[in-house]
């Protein structure tokens, strides 16, 4: 069974967010459901450092045994850190997809927008639906 | 819900992750697909190959049956036990299966896909109308495919009474013993085991390879390590819309003047004409993973299209089959994503016993 943590918030494309205790930070990166999906992933391709991201738009690339996966973007930002160990140990977004394997990091332009997310328990209720 | 093989419990016991296959509920792997990929180039893995459809073929002109049926000449077949990989084609020269036939003490047993073991048996049912042999499918033999430097060795320890007979065989040959049958083939590019076991002792088999270091496979991993080794798979890579010319496989057509074939005349005709095109290797050492049905681009000639493609783990980086036109030269483009990317084109096999070996 998946894990989904209660402290962040989801999309229906299988990414999380976590707001960090900044307020206007947030992490983005794939749920344990997603990597499980996807298999063993070998390559991620980042945004750009600075890059300014539209929510909802393609942000990078997962790339596993079994395909290749956009990743979106929940919130509109700009991108001020990515994980560069994931260049080296792809596998980390299967291992810790919440903690190591994190995608990257943006500074969002507004934290209301986080409030349309999903909650844990509305994403929680679309992966039931998804494995039935 | 599919049909299961005999090991099913073993899978679900070991954490399986399940996927429909050709109708059969398969192991995908039982965790880490890559992490079963280097167990099997590194020390020894095992899957479960129950599912393939085994048939003997017994009856006084078992012989002339094959040697007409099979595009490969079971002539070639001069030991007790051994094996040929072959075509077996329509008569436009396309690719109805791909199998492999053992010369057995009597007469021959065949080993073909099971996602086409009905139109398998008809056309085999078929064509054998007009000689003097019988057809017997094998459902109640399960089947082990133990593989990589290791196998051998671990399946010696674990039938220590079948040993001397294990170490006797040569590559590409099979031996019978008791019901059992072991062969040293596989699809994987290394050493290795498919063994036939009854149904009834498949699950004690299975167990006792485990303890002895063996690790259960899935089909994810099997895949990969077909593609490094550079074997088609059947529906993928071949079928019916294809010859073996256009499938890296004219190594396994005998035109011997002496014998006809089904498809051999299709086949004379298009070497004739010109083989328009052909499968080969491609490789992406820059990042990103090549995969089915991407377009293949070559300057001045009509589109390829890749037929298998896949993350290499034994190379790092990406290698795939595809279909192109003969004229292809060393490099070409894919289409990726929407954006086209330089590959080179080499000749397959990319891994064999655990090294690279393309150039």
């Amino acid at each position: 069974m998946s894990t989904i943590p209660g402290d962040l918030k989801y999309l229906p494309s299988h990414e999380w967010v976590r707001l960090e205790d900044d307020g206007e930070t947030v992490t983005i990166g794939i749920t344990h459901h997603a990597q499980d999906l996807l298999g063993d992933v070998v390559f991620v391709e980042m945004p750009e450092i600075g890059a300014e991201i539209v929510a909802g738009e393609e942000a990078g690339v997962v790339e596993s045994v079994k395909a290749a996966s956009d990743i979106f973007s929940p919130i509109a930002g700009t991108v001020t850190e990515v994980n560069e160990d994931l260049e080296d140990s792809p596998e980390l977004v299967n291992s810790e997809p919440y903690d190591d394997g994190w995608f990257f990091k943006m500074k969002v332009s507004d934290t209301e927008e986080l409030e349309g997310l999903m909650s844990p328990d509305a994403y929680k209720e679309l992966c039931e639906a998804e494995e039935h | 819900m599919g049909s299961k093989t005999v090991l099913h419990d073993e899978h679900q016991n070991s954490g399986a992750k399940i996927v429909d296959f050709g109708g059969w509920d398969m192991p995908l792997h039982y965790g880490s697909q890559i992490e079963e990929h280097h167990i099997v180039r590194q020390s020894a893995g095992m899957f479960d190959v129950s599912h393939m459809t085994i048939v003997d073929i017994q009856g006084a002109q078992s012989r002339e049956f094959l040697r007409y049926l099979l595009a490969n000449d079971v002539d070639k077949l001069k030991e007790t036990g051994k094996a040929l990989y072959s075509g077996m084609l329509d008569d436009n020269g396309g690719v109805i299966d791909d199998l492999i036939v053992y010369r057995m003490p009597q007469d021959y047993r065949v080993v073909v896909n099971c996602g086409t073991r009905e139109k398998d048996l008809a056309w085999m049912e078929k064509q054998a109308k007009s000689f003097d042999v019988e057809l017997n499918e094998r459902p109640e033999l399960a089947m082990i495919a133990i593989q990589g430097p290791e196998a051998i060795e671990k399946v010696k320890a674990v039938k220590a009474a079948q040993a001397e007979l294990i170490g006797r065989l040569s590559v590409f040959q099979g031996l019978e013993d008791s019901n059992w049958m072991f062969c040293r083939t596989g699809y994987t590019g290394e050493d290795g085991l498919e063994v036939l076991v009854p149904e009834a002792e498949a699950a004690a088999f299975w167990k006792a390879l485990v303890s002895e270091g063996v690790k259960p496979c899935g089909l994810g991993a099997r895949d990969t390590l077909r593609l490094e080794a550079g074997m088609n798979l059947y529906g993928s890579d071949m079928d019916e819309s294809v010859t073996p010319l256009q499938s890296a496989m004219a190594w396994t057509v005998s035109f011997t003047d002496d014998r006809d074939f089904i498809g051999k005349s299709a086949l004379v005709a298009q070497k004739e004409t010109g083989v328009p095109n052909k499968l080969v290797g491609l490789v992406l050492e820059a990042r990103g993973v090549l995969r089915g049905h991407q377009k293949v681009i070559v300057d001045g000639f009509d589109d390829g299209e890749i037929t298998s493609g896949t993350f290499s783990p034994t190379l790092g980086y990406s290698v795939a089959l595809a279909r192109v036109p003969s004229e292809t030269g060393d490099t070409c483009l894919v289409e990726m994503r929407g954006k086209q990317i330089p590959v080179q084109v080499v000749r397959p096999p990319f891994v064999r016993n655990g090294q690279k070996v393309y150039k």
